[in-house]
């Protein structure tokens, strides 16, 4: 079963060999006229003003860490959707047991006002 | 005999890697298509002409675009990261450009017929995060920096709903190959997921828009508030190439709905088509896809960010999750049909 792996991998490689070259491309057609005035970062013309890596706010991290959580528990339920059939009843209840420990942590960070964005 | 199995095999593999160059090939030129029919449509939409000067109907206006990219100058802001700046359009290109290896376009036609291939997209295109991430934030530059952010926000929290409407359509179909899901919504439209599984299909769909960042989930690059999102800093080919990344990967999302929810390469009522058929059945209900796209683009005004979150995490989600135990209880039920 392992050689129906290689078209993919041989994929990889094309869409890799078709980044570099589209990229090439550009570097060696395209003029080098470099300014100082041109290097400078982009704010629609105004001067830009202080750094742009700042403090950013929290709510970034804590959808990360919450979609960390939540999909590994989507992960949980591939091999369980496959074998599905051969479980029945017991594999149904089962998940209706973890859809509803999911759904306690999930009514939890909801009470928790995790997801408010405003 | 066995220099004769060693031969067949290196012949099969040659076989597919050369559909696999194809399809890169008809994706960049559906993506020169797709860009030229957006731009009619949405002029069509508002009561405009649209670009008609260059070529018949303007068809040639795409390759003028890209002519005119590729003699730009390339640059690098001098504050930004030099490595990630060139690196990130080729993980947006590169995410793109694979997705499509298990796409079957007709029974047994496929680049890889591999038995896990709904787990390669899913993590495929997971991987399309890490593009406009790594472009936000080595711009150095404050509005990419936020679009950057905005944009894996976005995509991770859509990424759940889509997991998990996937995951009611592998309970239907008891695989997680491609061709065995559409072989499991059979010839007959009625057994179509979209039928079978609507609030999967719709869950889907709407992820995946967000998962491209198509209006009305175009908050990345909301060009009133960001300039242009993660990719202010960029030009040239490097602007071009995650263009191609965006059309190329809202034509992918076509062909993985057509698969999962439309029933791919399935001509209805007729299960024993010949392959062409299959092929411009599938293509025909891509293009249909592709249109709704470019439809919804240009008549659904964009969220606020709140909104869109609110609309992943708190209606999505517990849609899905809601559908996939009513999917499972239905198999139950009626025994798998």
């Amino acid at each position: 079963m392992i050689e129906s792996y290689l078209p993919i991998f041989a994929q990889i490689v094309v869409a890799i060999v078709l980044g570099v070259l589209l990229s090439t491309l550009g570097v060696l057609i395209g003029p080098k006229r470099k300014t100082a005035q041109k290097l400078t970062t982009y704010e629609s013309g105004i001067e830009p003003v202080g750094a742009a890596k700042e403090r950013v706010s929290v709510k970034y991290y804590l959808v990360a860490m919450l979609f960390i959580v939540f999909d590994i528990e989507v992960v949980f339920m591939y091999p369980w959707a496959v074998s599905f059939r051969e479980y029945g009843i017991a594999g149904l209840l089962s998940m209706v047991t973890f859809a509803l420990l999911l759904l306690a942590g999930y009514f939890y960070i909801i009470k928790k006002g995790a997801l408010e964005w405003d | 005999m066995q220099y004769l199995a060693v031969f067949f095999l290196a012949m099969e593999l040659a076989h597919r890697v050369a559909l696999g160059v194809v399809m890169i090939t008809v994706i960049i030129l559906s993506v020169v298509l797709t860009v030229w029919s957006e731009r009619r449509v949405a002029a069509f939409i508002q009561h405009r002409v649209g670009p008609n000067r260059v070529g018949p109907f303007g068809l040639l206006q795409p390759f003028a675009d890209v002519m005119k990219l590729l003699f730009k100058e390339d640059v690098v802001p001098s504050s930004a990261n030099r490595f990630y700046h060139v690196l990130a359009p080729m993980i947006s290109l590169f995410a793109a450009m694979t997705t499509v290896a298990v796409v079957p376009f007709a029974n047994g036609i496929a680049i890889a017929d591999v038995n896990v291939g709904m787990l390669y997209i899913l993590a495929i295109t997971s991987l399309g995060v890490y593009g406009l991430t790594i472009a936000g934030w080595a711009s150095n530059n404050k509005y990419s920096l936020l679009g950057g952010l905005r944009s894996s926000a976005q995509m991770i929290s859509y990424e759940l709903a889509m997991g998990l409407s996937v995951v009611s359509v592998i309970v239907l179909a008891d695989s997680l190959n491609m061709t065995n899901i559409v072989e499991s919504q059979t010839a007959n439209p009625l057994y179509w997921n979209c039928f079978r599984n609507f609030l999967g299909f719709v869950c889907f769909t709407v992820a995946a828009f967000a998962e491209c960042n198509r209006a009305p989930f175009d908050l990345p690059e909301a060009e009133q508030e960001l300039v242009g999102g993660y990719n202010t800093e960029f030009g040239a080919m490097k602007f071009a190439m995650f263009f191609l990344a965006e059309y190329a990967n809202m034509i992918v999302a076509s062909m993985v709905i057509v698969t999962l929810f439309l029933g791919g390469y399935q001509v209805p009522f007729w299960s024993e088509a010949p392959w062409f058929v299959q092929v411009g059945a599938f293509a025909a209900k891509t293009v249909l896809m592709i249109f709704v796209f470019i439809w919804v683009r240009w008549s659904v005004p964009r969220f606020k960010y709140s909104q869109l979150m609110n609309l992943g995490w708190k209606s999505l989600l517990p849609l899905a999750l809601l559908n996939l135990l009513l999917v499972a209880a239905g198999v139950l039920l009626l025994g798998g049909k």
